[in-house]
């Protein structure tokens, strides 16, 4: 059934804005409609947080212009930008977890009577909140007794109690299972019959074609495009939030690559591993000798994978197989003992620690595997550090420098070092090529290549699907936290991963 | 009658609440029933008389700790308040400033709420832990309590209009033990039915989020702090007409024993959850337990801080049992 449309609600044109050395959107356009959702897409750096910072008052804009109902807005806090009417509701659910599901809907402007707060409204008032998105709850009850789906209809009754015109949802699926998801989409098409502009952000492809009606996609905080989403293939959408055209992308060269000689043994297998919130399904094998892929857009699983092989997660059904033997003990002490390395997605939290010299960061993993106790003398220590700076090419003075003073591409040559220091049987690399120079990218590709000829075993990771083709002799690849495919040798090209990605390996086969 | 039962099953949100007021009720019918003399009107008056001071303390340690906060300067602050009141009556022939009593009681409340306030505001445009912020301020008003008068306690005796408040009796409620209940039931409804009091508890269950549903967090902490230093000044007002004295070594550690009123009473340490008759009866509990041994006649009084310290980690054991928290 088409709606009636359907006015222009919201008008950002030309925004600018800038964080030291970075523009984070430049020149971006985004048209909100009354009566419609409006899923807003990107791949990492595209821009999309921040737009969304810039829209609920979180971020003043630098430059462009802003407005609601063809009024001129400047919304300087998220409280400013819902006294106009943008209500967000965030990822995590921004209510008070103690107090009842009224008291959440009412706080801050509760009814009074003579001052003093009129708990009988409060009640009455909660109900026929939570009855405008079709929801008959015992308000009474502390928000944290419910699940987080409803939490978060708790927060959109909040949202939008104030006669808000803009309803923002960032990211409300990912903590959602798909029953939850139905709900929250049922009380989403309730608000926008209602003539609300509802803005979606989500990473996944298959939601944001099941309720959005139109999109918008960024790309490197520039406006891509805006269509209507029954309109836009989905082997385009991908292409346009990579930013590579379909066509061009298949006439590109590619070299294929041939399964390394030698019979290596599998050194990590996967099977049916799956954790609630994170992937399902998934099956890997990976031997010495080769590099596995994972490809796939943002969110849809590729670090969770690495996380669950790693045991910093632990899988609530499936196996692993680590040397043909299963792994009981999922945690990371266990992963290290079994000789597998891990360089996480952000180096900063996860994998350097700054105050510390290049030299201690290159030892820590090694001397975590013999023990505290057993403490690797000085000299050694720094035979090793001067074996990876040379060896990875460093740039450093010295192995005493604290890695905090040195840039991005060298912090991720030091993990590297660090877990090479180990010699591990299967290296995992989650995004160690992002955010450093083209040059450092390329000795990093050179090295992955090397090590594998070397009989290592690596999983590598990255959001730039030319660098997974490129570099590995198989991949699989992810949507949506699902296992969708996976190709090998020849058939690992861009546009191959682009159209599983799109619409998964039957579809694509099919295609 | 099941009806009946079912209704009277405490809600999960109450069960701490009524743990507590079950072992007051045990605790104070054990003691009638074992000491003679302690099942008398005198008694239970002088129980909350002579505990006063902390409990006024602990209803305003209840909104520090309700709204995730700690305040450890209580103590100092009854201690200096006390001082400063008794050198304000005392007439000046004896060192003292000889003022009216109606004029230095309000500006005893006054200095200590407004030092309470600074500390808020320090806590919160600093962003520093109440821990250490209220750490010094205990250090500084003890120590200024200390410093101010050469000598460490002053009598305030022969004050015209000091007297009336000590002699003043009601059903044997001398005044110390009148404004303390009076001020229980101001501080439950402030708790209950005030936005202050309801942002006080948004605050402690989530800070972020209150913030981003526009409660006013940053003048709540002030006023949180400024009430406690409030009820700390007021109690060592009651202090100085309970004993007719000030005393500037009054209420060492006694942050300590509010604190352990305030979880006994059913109240989170970590801050959004608890009620404050739940503190009046978390300091009845210490009351009864601090007066035993002198019915008990060769029990060493030390007794009574194993017992509070036992019962203190099986309240907030209790918490965790009743309250499964996500993580």
């Amino acid at each position: 059934m088409p709606r009636v449309a359907e006015y222009e609600l919201v008008e950002l044109r030309g925004i600018v804005k800038t964080f030291p050395g970075v523009r984070a959107l430049d020149g971006v356009d985004f048209t909100l409609r009354a009566g419609e959702v409006h899923a807003l897409m990107g791949e990492n750096g595209a821009g999309k947080s921040t737009l969304i910072k810039v829209l609920t008052g979180v971020y003043p804009r630098d430059g462009g212009t802003m407005t609601l109902d063809a009024t001129e807005i400047h919304p300087r806090t998220p409280l400013d930008a819902q006294r106009l009417g943008i209500a967000t509701v965030y990822q995590e659910v921004n209510l008070i977890p103690e107090l009842t599901v009224a008291e959440n809907l009412s706080i801050g402007r509760e009814p009074r009577r003579l001052g003093l707060i009129d708990w009988g409204t409060v009640k009455r008032r909660g109900k026929e909140m939570m009855a405008r998105l079709d929801l008959d709850l015992d308000v009474t009850l502390p928000v944290r007794s419910y699940s987080i789906a409803l939490q978060q209809m708790v927060a959109i009754a909040r949202a939008i109690d104030q006669e808000a015109r803009v309803l923002v949802l960032d990211e409300p699926t990912s903590s959602l299972d798909a029953a939850e998801c139905d709900q929250l989409f049922s009380v989403m098409y309730r608000l926008r019959d209602q003539g609300l502009g509802i803005v979606f952000v989500s990473h996944f492809l298959d939601q944001v074609y099941a309720v959005s009606d139109r999109l918008t996609v960024l790309r490197n905080g520039r406006l891509v495009g805006e269509f209507e989403t029954s309109k836009l293939p989905r082997l385009e959408l991908v292409s346009k939030m990579i930013g590579k055209d379909a066509e061009q992308v298949e006439a590109m060269d590619h070299a294929p690559k041939a399964r390394p000689a030698g019979d290596h043994p599998v050194v990590a297998k996967a099977t049916a591993l799956s954790r609630r919130h994170a992937v399902s399904g998934v099956d890997l094998e990976v031997r010495g000798g080769e590099v596995l892929g994972l490809a796939g857009l943002l969110g849809s699983g590729r670090s969770e994978t690495a996380r669950l092989l790693f045991g910093i997660d632990t899988p609530d059904t499936g196996t692993i197989e680590i040397n043909g033997q299963a792994v009981t003990t999922h945690n990371p002490r266990t992963a290290i003992r079994n000789r597998i390395a891990f360089t996480p997605e952000d180096r900063k939290d996860a994998g350097i620690i700054p105050d510390l010299s290049v030299r201690e960061n290159i030892v820590l993993a090694l001397q975590g595997r013999r023990g505290w106790l057993r403490r690797i003398p000085f000299h050694e220590q720094q035979a090793l550090a001067d074996q990876y700076i040379k060896a990875l090419n460093i740039a450093t003075p010295d192995a005493d420098k604290p890695v905090g003073q040195l840039s991005g591409g060298n912090q991720q040559k030091v993990i590297l070092g660090r877990w090479l220091a180990m010699q591990p049987r299967l290296l995992m690399l989650d995004e160690p090529t992002r955010g450093i120079d083209v040059g450092a990218k390329a000795e990093i590709e050179q090295l992955i290549a090397e090590l594998c000829s070397e009989g290592m075993a690596l999983l590598f990771i990255s959001s730039e699907l030319e660098e997974v083709a490129r570099d590995s002799h198989r991949v699989i690849v992810l949507r949506d936290r699902k296992q969708v495919g996976e190709l090998s040798g020849e058939d690992i090209r861009l546009d191959s991963i682009m159209s599983i990605i799109a619409s998964g390996q039957e579809a694509a086969a099919h295609a | 009658m099941t009806d009946l039962i079912h209704r009277l099953r405490p809600k999960p949100q109450h069960v701490p609440l009524v743990a507590t007021a079950a072992v007051f009720i045990l605790l104070y019918a054990v003691a009638c029933i074992r000491y003679e003399g302690f099942a008398s009107w005198f008694q239970a008056t002088s129980l909350i008389a002579d505990n006063a001071p902390l409990g006024l303390a602990a209803i305003g340690m209840t909104f520090v700790i309700l709204s995730g906060g700690i305040d450890l300067s209580v103590g100092a602050v009854i201690a200096l308040s006390s001082i400063f009141l008794a050198s304000c009556l005392v007439p000046p022939d004896q060192g003292g400033a000889g003022m009216h009593a109606g004029v230095a009681i309000p500006l005893t409340l006054v200095g200590g709420t407004a030092f309470g306030a600074v500390m808020g505001a320090v806590i919160r445009v600093f962003k520093l832990p109440p821990f250490l912020v209220t750490l010094a301020g205990m250090f500084l008003v003890r120590g200024l309590a200390l410093v101010l008068t050469e000598q460490k306690r002053i009598s305030i005796i022969g004050v015209e209009s000091f007297d009336p408040l000590v002699d003043f009796l009601v059903f044997d409620f001398n005044l110390p033990a009148i404004v303390f209940i009076f001020a229980t039931l101001l501080a439950v409804a402030v708790a209950k039915y005030t936005r202050f009091g309801r942002t006080t508890y948004a605050i402690g269950g989530n800070e972020d989020s209150a913030n981003l549903m526009g409660l006013p967090v940053g003048s709540t902490t002030v006023k949180i702090y400024a009430l406690s230093s409030l009820c700390a000044a007021a109690g060592g007002v009651l202090h100085a007409i309970g004993s007719q004295s000030g005393d500037a070594s009054v209420g060492y550690l006694l942050e300590l024993d509010a604190i352990a009123a305030v979880v006994i009473g059913g109240t989170l340490l970590t801050g959004g959850y608890g009620y404050v008759i739940g503190t009046f009866l978390g300091l009845l509990i210490l009351a009864v337990i601090t007066v035993i041994p002198t019915y008990e006649g060769d029990l060493n009084a030390w007794w009574t801080r194993i017992v509070i310290g036992v019962l203190l980690l099986a309240f907030i054991l209790l918490q965790r049992v009743a309250q499964p928290r996500k993580t």
